[in-house]
């Protein structure tokens, strides 16, 4: 009982964590519900919070330092016999399609998709996969669609984003939140390929901070129509679509006060409306063979049937697309992956250099076994988030955020070391990998950018903690009452200062072979539970502007993700007495203790006064230097 | 699926997009997986499909006699009007279950089919042959073989795909159409070709030379 004074003192300084979240503009979960700055009056309103909704997610629970496996063990698996059995019927020819029929690097240097090549995929159903059946797409769950755009990565990005921008975004609006009406309008055209679509948010100044769009709709007098006018940029299949999925201001009356804001709707809007016109190819990087188009909107009449999930609901839907849209990106990218290592086998085993293969030598060895760690943590992730989707779990955001991180990070070490493994032969065109290289830079901007989302996961993340603990600053009012709960974290604070753990395990779930890596993951995560704890206490709402810890903390969440996908997998693939156990448990286990040092490194650096000064350093530096607009330094020559 | 067979099976489709067949009956005998192989020829455009399961025993003997009077057989219960098959395996190279089974039935054949058309009820029939084409018309009912330049095989598409798996693929037993599956050929040795003897590097001509006159040879 001595430390109870303590955790008085320290719940007593909490006050007030919780609502303070809200206003961040990254995009969370709960923006999802209400746009930024829309929801603190109701949060303040409520005097008396309700008892926390317990999340299912893994990914969230982790920020309280609370396992919550039943979503991640055993390894989810959605597909009953029959959708098995039909995927398998699919993968072939569409593996077939890509090796006959498409040119990866031709699309590239023609950047566009060749023709017969787009004509082919139309026919092949490629451009519905997940509308239903009676709308004419395949009906294809996101495990499905999953295996296909692995198989669409390992060929052609350039592809897979054509197709990406049209269904995972382009459209997915109309299958998320349209009505009966609009479904049956639009779905069969888009399935089929007939029209392609495209999905309109980014403006000149709105990039990450999507609620600051410019792009306004104003209502007719008779309510009959919207006048949209704005631009939208860097648009993929801007110059293709006729169907656009587009954000624009809306002015909203409110009912109670009366009074109008501006707020984000949603809008499918047709090329043949009129007023809609788009800007030249852009000339990119990479995924060459896209389409990517400024997108002009000018006194653009949309009825107003065309608005998309209600008025004044666009950013809800606009983050509901993109949430749903990300675990495509780990599917396309593990696929694209294991080309990368396929070319880098092939090489290293054919390669003589000081009389052996170069695959016998430890500096390629490292390489590759680190390339092949980095593929199956990505297709552990994609398809646990797939799965975790197709189950209907209401919550998966921070997990597709992850996975996309991941993944995004993942291939491009893959392309750089399969590139450094082929030497010279790896740097020319030809080979296929300077392409992908090319192409897989985008991953870690778009559909989110990578730093963008490390804080929208911290954010997320630590918005959930912070309730729970506001609940107990909330028990303080009335300790007499409210016994247990206090108890319950003295315990657990107790525990935790005298290096104990907690009590919980994963033995259970995970297969013996991996009990060592089970329990650095379990000590990870009591771990990070009581970093985040101590850092709301120091930083109260401030942590929200700790952008140097906030990375740190997501850094940690995707590390810890990234162990309980491989955990699970592996373990099923030994409770099965799989042939690729062994190897399995190898790649597990490596990859587990070399995540769990990160973590702890990560971890202490939020906390250790070391690690303040080096932020403070850091900050410094960039400061001095953008304050100058350029290098600071003095030239080692002094001129 | 065979290559040869998968442009026959194209060819049947186009024959029913032109109208010129009313109804597809893909077979296949063999083992269980020959599903698979249906499977796809029913994507490709084929109404239904016959898979004649062979047990593992026999099909280690299954020779094209045999296949031939299966086909013979349920040509002639389907009452179908032609029977198309790809020219030979990629495996055995037999190239002999077309001629067999026309054989079987009493019908006209043409084998190597590099394009086929229809003129006033009977088939006009360009045949790739040593030296060139060859024309010829059959009447129907025939047995046709087809060659590696009749057509380019459509790719199965995955609605198509999809829509296979509710087409009918009835199971049957080669003695449902009174085969008897006893292997008429037996093997009666393989033998390794011979090996060759080590070559020997000579210094120069004269080595050589004398060399040849040791062994006899000049």
């Amino acid at each position: 009982m001595l430390r109870v004074p303590l955790l008085l003192r320290n719940t007593a300084s909490v006050r007030a964590v919780s609502p303070f979240l809200s206003q961040h503009r990254y995009a969370t979960a709960e923006a999802q519900a209400q746009e930024p700055g829309q929801d603190v009056k109701a949060s303040k309103a409520k005097s008396q919070p309700e008892p926390v909704k317990e999340s299912v997610s893994f990914a969230k629970n982790l920020f309280r330092g609370t396992i919550k496996a039943d979503q991640v063990f055993p390894f989810p698996e959605v597909l009953d016999d029959e959708q098995t059995e039909m995927l398998q019927m699919l993968v072939d020819p569409c593996a077939k399609f890509f090796e006959e029929q498409n040119d990866a690097l031709k699309n590239d240097s023609l950047e566009k998709v060749e023709d017969h090549v787009m004509e082919g995929l139309k026919e092949m159903g490629a451009f519905g996969l997940q509308v239903p059946q009676e709308h004419g797409g395949l009906g294809l769950n996101n495990t499905q669609y999953a295996r296909l755009v692995e198989i669409v990565g390992s060929h052609d990005l350039g592809v897979g984003i054509t197709l990406g921008a049209h269904q995972s975004i382009g459209f997915k609006g109309i299958l998320l939140s349209g009505n009966p009406e609009q479904k049956a309008k639009y779905l069969p055209d888009l399935a089929s390929g007939k029209k392609m679509a495209a999905f309109c948010l980014t403006e000149p100044a709105s990039g990450s901070d999507a609620s600051s769009i410019k792009t306004r709709a104003v209502p007719s007098a008779d309510g009959k129509h919207y006048t949209l006018n704005g631009s939208k940029i860097w648009i993929s299949n801007g110059g293709l679509a006729e169907v656009f999925t587009v954000f624009a201001k809306t002015p909203v009356k409110n009912e109670t006060t009366g009074e109008t804001k501006d707020k984000i709707t949603a809008f499918i809007v047709e090329r043949s409306f009129g007023g809609v016109s788009n800007g030249p190819p852009e000339k990119k990087m990479g995924i060459k063979a896209s389409n990517t188009a400024e997108v002009y909107f000018e006194d653009c009449k949309v009825p107003a049937e065309n608005v998309l999930g209600g008025i004044g609901n666009g950013f809800k839907v606009a983050m509901h697309i993109l949430n749903n849209g990300r675990f495509g990106m780990a599917a396309a990218l593990s696929g694209t992956m294991s080309y990368c290592i396929r070319k880098a086998v092939d090489h290293a085993s054919e390669r003589n250099q000081f009389g052996d293969k170069i695959a016998n030598y430890g500096a390629i060895q490292e390489k590759i076994a680190r390339m092949v760690i980095a593929q199956y943590v990505t297709e552990s992730m994609a398809y646990m988030v797939s799965a975790n989707m197709d189950q209907g779990s209401p919550e998966f955001e921070i997990e597709a955020a992850i996975s996309k991180i991941y993944a995004s990070e993942a291939a491009w070490f893959c392309a750089d070391e399969a590139i450094q493994v082929t030497g010279g032969m790896g740097y020319m065109r030809d080979c296929g990998l300077e392409r992908v290289m090319r192409d897989l830079r985008i991953f870690r901007i778009f559909e989110g950018t990578n730093d963008i989302l490390r804080i929208f996961i911290a954010l997320t993340g630590i918005q959930y903690a912070g309730k729970y603990l506001q609940e107990v600053q909330k028990a303080m009012k009335n300790p007499v009452g409210n016994m247990s709960v206090l108890m319950d974290m003295t315990s657990k604070r107790a525990k935790r200062a005298l290096g104990a753990s907690l009590g919980q395990s994963l033995t259970k779930d995970v297969h013996k072979d991996l009990h060592t890596s089970a329990d650095q993951t379990v000590k990870a995560i009591e771990n990070f539970g009581g970093t985040i704890e101590d850092l709301l206490i120091k930083h109260k709402k401030n942590i929200q502007h700790e952008q140097f810890i906030l990375k740190r903390l997501a850094d940690s969440a995707i590390d810890i993700f990234g162990m309980v996908s491989v955990l699970s997998r592996a373990s099923r693939t030994l409770n099965q007495g799989q042939p690729t156990a062994e190897h399995e448990t190898n790649i597990c286990q490596v990859f587990c203790d070399e995540a769990s040092e990160r973590i702890a490194a990560n971890l202490k650096a939020t906390k250790s006064s070391d690690s303040t000064k080096i932020f403070k350093q850091l900050s410094g530096i960039s400061k001095d230097v953008v304050t100058n607009g350029g290098s600071l330094q003095r030239h080692p020559l002094g001129f | 699926m065979n290559p040869f067979d998968e442009i026959a099976v194209e060819e049947a489709v186009r024959m029913k997009e032109k109208k010129l067949a009313t109804e597809i009956v893909a077979i296949s005998c063999g083992p269980q997986q020959c599903q698979e192989t249906l499977r796809t020829a029913l994507a490709m455009g084929v109404d239904r499909a016959i898979h004649v399961l062979v047990d593992p025993k026999d099909y280690e003997g299954l020779q094209p006699i045999h296949v031939s009077k299966i086909i013979a057989n349920a040509a002639k219960e389907e009452k179908a009007d032609i029977v198309l098959l790809g020219k030979q395996a990629i495996d055995d190279d037999c190239n002999q279950t077309g001629q067999m089974t026309a054989a079987l039935l009493d019908w006209p054949q043409a084998t190597f089919a590099s394009k086929v058309e229809k003129t006033n009820g009977d088939l006009q029939v360009i045949r790739e042959i040593d030296g060139g084409l060859e024309t010829i018309k059959v009447k129907v009912p025939a047995v046709l073989t087809a060659d590696l330049r009749l057509n380019e095989p459509r790719y199965a598409t995955l609605p198509n795909i999809m829509k296979a798996k509710k087409k009918p693929l009835a199971s049957k037993k080669p003695s449902d159409y009174g085969v008897d599956m006893t292997p008429r050929q037996e093997i009666v040795s393989v033998e390794d070709p011979p090996v060759r003897q080590a070559g020997q590097k000579v210094e120069n001509v004269d080595d050589l030379v004398g060399k040849l006159k040791d062994a006899g040879l000049v």
